[in-house]
């Protein structure tokens, strides 16, 4: 059982002189394996700066974020540690990958970098990575511009997978990929999350993927937290008027053409 | 108002002359009545952006129209067949008849102009008999039409947000009280609340002017509720012209429905999604 | 405002660090040349040069450091930058102000008008891409690849030696009193012309190649499809939509190509023995002319810096981007 918490976290960030930006106003959350939170904001709300300082790129300002109830470690051994535990995808599959490497080098880093398994058996695991997000073997001597976005995407997750993690965070993972083919990377993450008991943050500005995908939703307005709990609750019975809002907003088509629920739409 | 056709296409096609050949639109035909909202979905490659820049003929190298006519019905009753348009002829009928609204607002503004230079500019091609203070007082009603307001004539693109580029570029199609507006993805890198208030905008403003919109997307579920009618485009072919009605509730082609699966139902059903592991309708 | 305050702060800081090092660099030296031409001419020096002198190089000072330092601003402001050992002890500022004008007027002007003309035609064959005008670019090229004397003496064994059209060397004719009376202003415009022209021959190239690839880079932009989308003249387009963005990163490189003006035409003021500071230099550094060297080296770091606060200042007119401070 991992478990990653934000402690009253603010975030404060300081503009040219002294006009200061409060990007995050004492944000708490527990995030623990097995379960799925959506962090669902618009821009500008604060999300992006939730996954910068879980992957280190930014610290809190005042508050703390514990790794099963340590503060998350700044170097060393205990960093390669967290690293391994807590993995990210994210939300560009033409960017997350090095042009110049190929995808079996993508894929063993991780495995080597964290001794994964035996040097003798990287090669095998990187093809049970491959299989894993079904993707066929014979990818693994491509370069990322010979995939498709949606096959990018999939090795972007066997590389986040590639440490046994215990927390994925997936920031806004389908948004660049075609329509008719993020249900099916959603799935996928939904299957692995499922396999191996992990915790998933997933950070979203789409309301509908995030009730079908989480467990339970945080929705996130310039750095507050105004509403949280279980994904059906919040989306079908609001208690913020900004959370009332951004589903009001959404476009809709089932209340639009009133489809009685439990209708057979697939 | 549906009544009288003011676009009419038939058998368009567009290739893309690399090696190999790209037929980024196959034998289009469409007949856009006048007035009317015409949805058109599709998913990148599809042949979307590519057909609406088609007909304004804006297409580049080596993209090349091969074949079909594109005929706009003009309200004065004359016919106008776009293909044939000399150069000059072109340029009088953009934006005088037909307007395009683009996709990514961010870079489709000239960052070294001023908003108020560039809406003036459409003035100085199309009405050149234009006085300054005329022009300058049709450009700040423009901005006030789009709630961007007039004291916005001397910002530059990069001091507005997203949602204000879009308006204005929005107003910007306006100008000339077009007749037409083909609309890329007008919507896409913005937030769900601002997208909504500028649907609302563009309805408004077509009951008030009461132009024709082409509203091209991926975002099936939007067009549902704003179009009169949906077309779907894949690999430069419409596959099903109807109704949002239609379409939501018996689409005929595998892949409206493959794309109408791919969005998840925001207050219904989980459709498609596999959360717990088991499919949809196993219930 | 605050965005020009930062900036001419920074280039306060930047003059004064120059300065600065060119108080001390001389003080690191080994050696002492100074003292040397001092012992050599013991009588003919005036104690006045010879103070300052030492405020300048540090010789022989018993005063402390910090002390120098101050009287060598002092020195600086009142314009006494020592006097030249190899022109007659004439004041090293004196003979700067003799050469200045020269440099700055023609390879100044002549820079200018190649920036011009290259951006124009730069432009020009950017937005016709494909076309025949294309083939001044490698024409253009090779110009500027070919060596700067060549060219300079066949111009002169052509339009001088040849033809008679101009004269090959010194800014105006022999005999002739310098003054601002039109006769001597169109005599040293009929010097300058052939010298100017193989600047321009030679510099030409750079720019054109420079804005051409700017124009086809912004052409690709969305802002110019939809500029074209709207109707506008193909010359509202190529002006106001394409060259005024394409044309940033080379303004840039102008000013930057201003601030080598000063230094680096000596080539051109050896063949046509244009009295310009390049020529000067070159002497001095053969005649070890410190103090005339160490002048003209100052001159040569602020002129550079104050073209880089032109470049900063057109930029800024012309980008209202690099006006903005933070991203709101």
């Amino acid at each position: 059982m991992t478990t990653l918490e934000f402690r009253n976290v603010s975030k404060k960030y300081r503009i040219r002189g002294s006009r200061e930006l409060l990007a995050l106003d004492d944000v708490s959350f527990t995030l623990e394996s097995g379960r799925t939170i959506a962090l669902v904001g618009q821009s500008g709300s604060g999300k992006s700066t939730i996954a910068k300082i879980i992957t280190r790129l930014e610290s809190a300002t005042t508050g703390s974020v514990l790794l099963d109830g340590e503060p998350i470690p700044s170097r060393g051994r205990a960093l390669r540690a967290y690293r391994q535990q807590v993995r990210m995808v994210f939300q560009d599959p033409f960017a997350s990958l090095n042009p110049y490497h190929t995808i079996r080098h993508h894929l063993e880093r991780p495995l080597r970098l964290h001794h994964v398994v035996a040097p003798g058996e990287v090669d095998a695991e990187v093809l049970r990575l491959l299989d894993r997000v079904r993707l066929s073997a014979d990818l693994v001597e491509r370069r990322p511009h010979e995939l498709s976005g949606g096959q990018r995407q999939r090795v972007a997750i066997a590389r986040a997978l590639a440490s046994r993690p215990g927390l994925l965070i997936a920031d806004e993972p389908v948004s660049m990929l075609d329509v008719s083919i993020r249900l099916g990377v959603l799935n996928l993450l939904a299957e692995l999350q499922r396999e191996s008991n992990l915790g998933v943050l997933y950070i979203t500005h789409d309301l509908a993927t995030a009730r079908h995908f989480s467990d339970e939703i945080m929705v996130l307005n310039s750095g507050v937290v105004v509403e949280r709990g279980p994904s059906d609750d919040v989306i079908l019975n609001p208690q913020h008027a900004y959370t009332r809002q951004l589903r009001d907003a959404s476009p809709n088509p089932d209340v639009l053409f009133s489809t009685p629920k439990g209708g057979s739409r697939s | 108002m549906f009544d009288e056709e003011l676009l009419t296409l038939h058998d368009f096609s567009v290739t893309y002359e690399v090696e190999p050949p790209v037929h980024a639109v196959r034998n289009v035909s469409l007949a856009l009545r006048r007035g009317e909202i015409l949805g058109l979905a599709g998913e990148s490659g599809c042949g979307k952006t590519t057909l609406a820049y088609g007909i304004q003929r804006l297409l580049k190298p080596p993209a090349v129209i091969t074949s079909g006519r594109t005929v706009f019905h003009d309200e004065s009753g004359v016919d106008i067949d776009i293909n044939t348009l000399d150069v000059a002829a072109l340029r009088a009928f953009r934006w005088d008849k037909a307007s395009m609204v683009f996709q990514g607002a961010m870079n489709s503004l000239n960052p070294v102009l001023s908003i108020g230079e560039q809406l003036g500019d459409v003035f100085t091609a199309h009405r050149p008999g234009m006085s300054r203070r005329d022009r300058t007082a049709e450009c700040g009603d423009l901005l006030d039409l789009v709630k961007v307001g007039r004291e916005r004539l001397r910002s530059y693109p990069h001091e507005l947000s997203g949602g204000m580029r879009q308006r204005v570029m929005i107003a910007m199609a306006l100008a000339l009280r077009p007749q037409l507006m083909i609309m890329d993805e007008p919507t896409t890198a913005l937030d769900v609340l601002v997208q909504r208030e500028i649907l609302d905008e563009i309805s408004q403003l077509r009951e008030r002017f009461g132009f024709s919109v082409i509203f091209i997307t991926h975002d099936l579920p939007l067009l549902l509720e704003i179009s009169d009618r949906i077309a779907v485009m894949l690999e430069g072919r419409i596959v099903e012209l109807d109704s949002p009605e239609n379409i939501y509730r018996n689409p005929q082609h595998h892949y409206t429905r493959r794309l109408l699966e791919s969005f998840p139902s925001l207050t219904g059903d989980r459709g498609g999604f596999l959360r717990d592991g088991e499919p949809a309708g196993a219930r | 405002m605050r965005f020009f305050t930062r900036r001419a702060a920074f280039y306060l800081f930047t003059a004064w660090a120059a300065i600065t090092i060119n108080f001390f660099l001389p003080r690191m030296l080994k050696g002492d040349p100074i003292t040397a031409y001092l012992a050599r001419n013991q009588g003919k020096v005036s104690p006045e040069a010879i103070d300052s002198l030492r405020v300048l190089f540090g010789l022989d000072n018993p005063k402390p450091v910090w002390q120098q330092y101050f009287d060598y601003w002092g020195l600086l402001l009142r314009g006494d930058l020592g006097v030249s050992l190899s022109k007659g002890l004439a004041p090293v500022s004196d003979v700067i102000a003799g050469a200045l004008p020269w440099t700055l007027g023609l390879v100044g002007v002549a820079t200018i008008i190649s920036f011009i003309i290259g951006t124009a035609v730069g432009t020009i064959i950017g937005w016709r891409r494909g076309s025949r005008a294309e083939a001044i670019v490698p024409i253009a090229t090779f110009l500027s690849t070919v060596p700067y004397f060549w060219l300079g003496l066949i111009v002169i064994s052509v339009f001088s030696t040849t033809l008679h059209w101009f004269p090959a060397s010194h800014a105006y004719g022999k005999g002739v009193v310098p003054s601002f009376s039109p006769e001597f202003i169109g005599d040293v415009l009929y010097h300058s012309a052939l010298p100017a022209f193989t600047i321009v021959l030679t510099s030409l190239g750079g720019w054109i190649l420079g804005m051409r690839n700017m124009m086809v880079t912004v052409l690709d932009e969305d802002y110019v499809t939809v500029a074209q989308a709207k109707g506008l003249s193909p010359f509202r387009v190529m002006y106001g939509y394409a060259a005024r963005n394409a044309v940033l990163p080379q303004l840039s490189s102008f000013a930057l190509s201003l601030g080598f003006i000063v230094g680096g035409t000596l080539i051109m003021e050896m063949i046509f023995s244009y009295p310009g500071l390049g020529l000067r230099l070159f002497e001095a550094t053969l005649a070890k002319d410190y103090p005339l060297m160490q002048g003209m080296f100052l001159v040569i770091t602020l002129s550079v810096l104050v073209a880089n606060i032109l470049a900063d200042v057109v930029y800024a007119i012309m980008d209202p981007r690099s006006r903005q401070e933070a991203t709101s």
